[in-house]
């Protein structure tokens, strides 16, 4: 029995989170499930040793995506949940269910078959400082870093543009009128 | 580049004065509109250290009058280099001086006129273009840098001209002048490009290899044409063409006066320092070439022209018309200089009445700007007690005009006509010239009666009581007038004098005028024997040679004779109305409509040239429209047919078979895009599935 | 079972999780809520093989699961955006009513 207790626990309530947020009926109950999921794989993260990534983790995902989430939700108005039935035994979420099903019976399967997850041992963790991986960022992966860095200027922007009311739909204010003179 | 180590610094940096004004341009053209300062700023700046480094060049030209030049590769042609070069020599050196000088003068004189004009950035842009261009015309070593530079003084006349371009008449004014001096200049290009042909080469020196040097104008004069005509005469007379365009010698002078349409510090800077001296110049730089053949030509044209344009000046009532024409005159004196006498007769002319004549006409803008804008003659009268300075300082450009004793235009008019006077070949100009004399100083004096003196008459175009009593004009400015036409009270705008910075420059071109003459008396001849290259001293022995004397004299009494012909007809009788008919009009109206309205030569043009000229245009419309056009509608019409035929086999037989093929292709589509349905759960779905099965296939291989 | 083996179920069991959810659930949020979940679930993977893999001193795994992350924020951040945007333009956040792109 190689996995320890605390993995179990952390492994129980991200998959509990995850279950919740993909059925409960109101969105924002799905987004508070969801951060309980991303804060479960954080701590699973810092429990194998890569405590950069779970701090990371944890900011990113519990403070930013999950926040994002929530006012997407409130802003298309679906803080009040989905009216008409969201699970409705539809043949397409018939088919949904049993595709993911078929996709998870695949997935085990090939983790039983699999010689290395059966070889992997329990190793002492690695010992990974900051320094390491600032140096890792810097020097080996500095080329990725840079196009990272540069495409998320590029979401930035795009998200912006996205986001942008169009000012032609909406003749209710003077502008649009002027617009329309000056053409 | 060639530096020979007695070029000295000024002679090798020569090119900075020419470039810097047009290096102001070209910044000034960038800026904004309201950068005002900035741009008056850089224009008037580079014209300065333009004027220093002429003075710098003047000063080694005097310390050293051999010619030096400096010659630079510009372009390959086949295995032939063209060259392009500058020189300095003495008639370089002055002309230098006194361009950059009175263009400095008239830029300082610009800031005042055009203070309240909209396009203020845009006019000292043209402006340091144009001086640019034409200190580069003076200093080209090179009759192909010369001709490039006198191009580039053509397009920006043409911009200057036509700076009011809203109004009709200033467009039509600068196409006119821009289309003329092209007239001409064919002949220039043409001769250019004979002089190439003959000499292989358009430097002007070359130290004995340029084209106006010993051996090629030898080979020119021994070459003699079909026509029995010297290659040297019939290239200079070509030359001559261009420099008639630009000077505005009879036949071509008809752009001129009607020039006077730009502002007026453009037609001080055209009409006096830069544009028709280039012309004057350009002669006088290829004086070489000219043999005593085409020199005739060109004494008898600028014979012609002096008293030609003399005449109409006597009838015009436009202020600016009258100078205008009075400078085709003076410029027809300076051409019959050059033909008679030689290059320092016809440029001593040139740099006094440079200076006067930039005098009158910034003389005539300060009363135009006084006046609210009005320039006939008649609307004025008196103004002497509103504008003293303008008064005082334009007395003496029309003193100087006149040739009136002691004054500049007194000592290079009588040089022009003494050597007239000795001139083998015929008396004819000497007498057309004399009677020019008298006309010139008739028609000045007629102005002067007309602007200055007398009392102030009332302008037909009188201030509305309407404008003073919105308080636009200041109650001091006006003063009641009864109409003398209509009997009517009607208010008159005071006249006020200009600004210092417009009068100041007045006061230093008044002082050239009058002392400027000095250096070109028959007693101290500096200026003719710096031309030349030699010394000179003062010698009062000279003025006893031959017919000197008498001369000087007669002149004189020619001059009194025409001012108190002015003050018979417009002195004694003071003109109380502007209605009034002219003196002379009552004596012989018909002259003098014939004179008033330019002697029709705008009319004769328009008759035979311009007709001719759309004759030839409507003829080839004609051509164009029904034979060419035809022909080509032929073609069409075949081609037409063509099409309708291949249509038909396109649309019966062809498109059968295609069409099918795609009503196939569509129903295929139609058939697919019913799996593109636009649900993304469904495409999400296909993948999962495909994970499946390919994960499935992978790890059943692997196991087997 | 060993450590890798448990960390890879999870890790399988949280992408099928996320996968139902974004094949089953009509808003699209919470088809992107999914979308995330299968991302993490990968990311969690990446982290079990560098820690019970051959070479953790190379870090790879661990930097491929930060570049991981900063690739899902502008992912999120571009993905709600387009839902906004989809959202003002037909009035409705419902998957299966957007099918404006069929063919």
């Amino acid at each position: 029995m190689g996995m320890t207790f605390s993995f179990l626990i952390l492994a129980i309530m991200t998959l509990a989170g995850g279950v919740a947020a993909m059925t409960m009926r109101r969105l924002v109950h799905c987004a508070l499930a969801l951060v309980v999921s991303f804060a479960g794989l954080a701590a699973l993260y810092l429990n194998l040793g890569a405590e950069f990534a779970g701090l990371a983790q944890l900011l990113v995902y519990v403070g930013a995506i999950a926040i994002l989430i929530v006012f997407a939700i409130l802003l298309t108005r679906g803080g009040e949940g989905e009216p008409e039935g969201s699970f409705s035994p539809s043949p397409a979420g018939i088919a949904g269910a049993v595709a993911a099903l078929a996709v998870f019976a695949v997935l085990t399967w090939a983790v039983e078959t699999s010689s290395v997850a059966r070889a992997g041992a329990a190793v002492a963790a690695p010992q990974t400082t900051m320094r390491e991986i600032g140096f890792a960022l810097m020097q080996r992966y500095v080329l990725p870093l840079e196009v990272i860095a540069l495409m998320l200027t590029a979401a930035l922007i795009g998200a912006v543009i996205l986001a942008l009311r169009e000012k032609r739909n909406e003749p209710a204010d003077g502008t649009a009128q002027k617009q329309g003179l000056r053409a | 580049m060639t530096h020979p180590e007695s070029v000295t610094w000024i002679v090798r940096n020569l090119w900075l004065i020419p470039a810097l004004p047009v290096a102001a341009a070209g910044a000034s053209a960038l800026l904004k509109r309201s950068q005002r300062r900035l741009s008056a700023g850089l224009a008037i700046g580079s014209m300065g250290i333009s004027l220093v480094l002429s003075l710098m060049a003047f000063a080694q030209a005097l310390a050293d009058p051999a010619r030096r030049v400096v010659t630079f590769n510009w372009m390959q042609f086949g295995d032939q280099w063209v060259q392009l070069g500058w020189l300095l020599d003495p008639l370089a050196a002055v002309m230098l001086v006194m361009v950059s000088f009175v263009g400095l003068l008239i830029f300082i004189y610009s800031l005042g006129y055009m203070a309240h004009d909209d396009n203020f950035t845009r006019f000292f842009c043209f402006l340091s273009l144009f001086a640019g261009a034409m200190l580069g015309v003076v200093i080209a070593n090179s009759l192909l840098l010369l001709f490039m530079c006198w191009e580039v003084v053509g397009l920006t006349s043409y911009l200057l001209i036509g700076f009011w371009f809203q109004r009709p008449a200033a467009a039509a004014a600068a196409k006119k002048a821009f289309i003329t001096t092209r007239v001409g200049d064919l002949g220039l290009l043409i001769g250019m490009v004979w002089l190439y042909a003959q000499t292989g080469t358009l430097l002007f020196y070359n130290s004995g290899a340029g084209c106006l040097e010993q051996t090629a104008v030898a080979g020119m004069e021994a070459h003699i044409t079909a026509a029995g005509m010297a290659v040297s005469t019939a290239i200079g007379l070509l030359i001559f063409c261009g420099a008639a365009g630009k000077s505005g010698q009879v036949p071509l002078h008809v752009w001129l006066p009607d020039a006077m349409e730009g502002p007026t510090p453009v037609s001080a800077l055209i009409h006096a320092a830069t544009m028709v001296a280039a012309g004057v110049y350009l002669v006088a730089r290829v004086y070489p070439l000219m043999s005593p053949d085409a020199r005739e030509v060109v004494a008898w044209v600028g014979a012609i022209t002096a008293i030609f344009a003399a005449c109409i000046a006597v009838a015009q009532n436009d202020i600016k018309r009258i100078l205008a024409y009075s400078t085709v005159s003076q410029l027809g004196y300076m051409m019959l200089g050059l033909g008679v006498g030689g290059v320092a007769v016809g440029m001593f002319h040139l740099i006094t009445h440079a200076f006067f004549k930039a005098l009158l006409f910034l003389g005539a803008g300060s009363v135009i700007h006084g006046c609210t804008e009005d320039q006939d003659i008649r609307n004025m009268g008196g103004l002497r007690r509103f504008m003293p300075v303008t008064f005082a300082t334009y007395t003496c450009g029309m003193l100087a005009l006149c040739g009136f004793p002691l004054f500049a235009g007194f000592w290079s008019k009588d040089a022009i006509l003494h050597a007239a006077h000795g001139w083998g070949v015929s008396q004819g100009p000497f007498y057309l010239g004399a009677v020019g004399a008298l006309l010139t100083a008739f028609y000045m004096t007629r102005q002067m009666y007309y602007v200055f003196l007398g009392q102030r008459r009332l302008a037909e175009a009188t201030v509305s009581p309407a404008a003073v009593a919105a308080h636009e004009i200041p109650a001091e400015q006006i003063e009641p007038v009864v109409s003398a036409r209509t009997g009517e009270v009607c208010i008159i705008e005071h006249p006020h004098e200009s600004p210092g910075v417009m009068t100041r420059p007045l006061v230093v071109l008044a002082v050239f005028a009058v002392l400027l003459g000095f250096v070109g008396t028959p007693a101290w001849p500096w200026f003719q024997s710096f031309l030349a290259g030699e010394s000179t001293g003062l010698d009062f022995g000279r003025f006893s040679e031959a017919g000197l004397l008498p001369l000087m004299v007669i002149s004189s009494l020619i001059v009194f004779a025409g001012l108190g012909l002015g003050w018979w007809f417009y002195g004694r009788k003071p003109i109380l109305h502007a209605t009034d008919p002219d003196a002379l009009e009552k004596i012989q109206p018909g002259v003098f409509h014939a004179l008033a309205n330019r002697l029709y030569v705008d009319e004769l043009y328009g008759v035979t040239v311009i007709a001719l000229t759309r004759f030839c245009a409507r003829f080839a419309a004609w051509l164009d429209r029904w034979i060419f056009g035809g022909a080509v509608r032929i073609v069409a019409w075949m081609v037409t047919g063509m099409g309708w035929l291949d249509a038909g086999v396109d649309k019966f037989v062809v498109n059968g078979g295609f069409d099918e093929g795609c009503r196939d292709v569509a129903r295929g589509g139609r058939l697919l895009s019913h799996l593109q349905n636009g649900r993304v759960q469904n495409y999400l779905r296909v993948i999962a599935v495909a994970l499946v099965v390919l994960a499935a296939i992978l790890l059943w291989g692997r196991r087997g | 079972m060993t450590p890798l083996a448990g960390c890879l179920l999870v890790s399988a069991l949280l992408f099928s999780i996320g996968l139902a959810g974004a094949l089953t659930r009509r808003s699209a949020i919470l088809v992107l809520a999914g979308i995330e979940l299968m991302l993490n679930a990968a990311n969690l993977n990446f982290i079990a093989f560098w820690r019970f893999g051959a070479h953790p001193e190379f870090l790879t795994g661990l930097i491929f699961v930060i570049f991981s992350i900063a690739v899902a924020a502008a992912e999120a951040a571009v993905g709600l955006a387009l839902i906004l945007a989809i959202y003002r333009h037909a009035r409705t956040s419902d998957v299966s009513e957007i099918t404006e792109m069929k063919g």
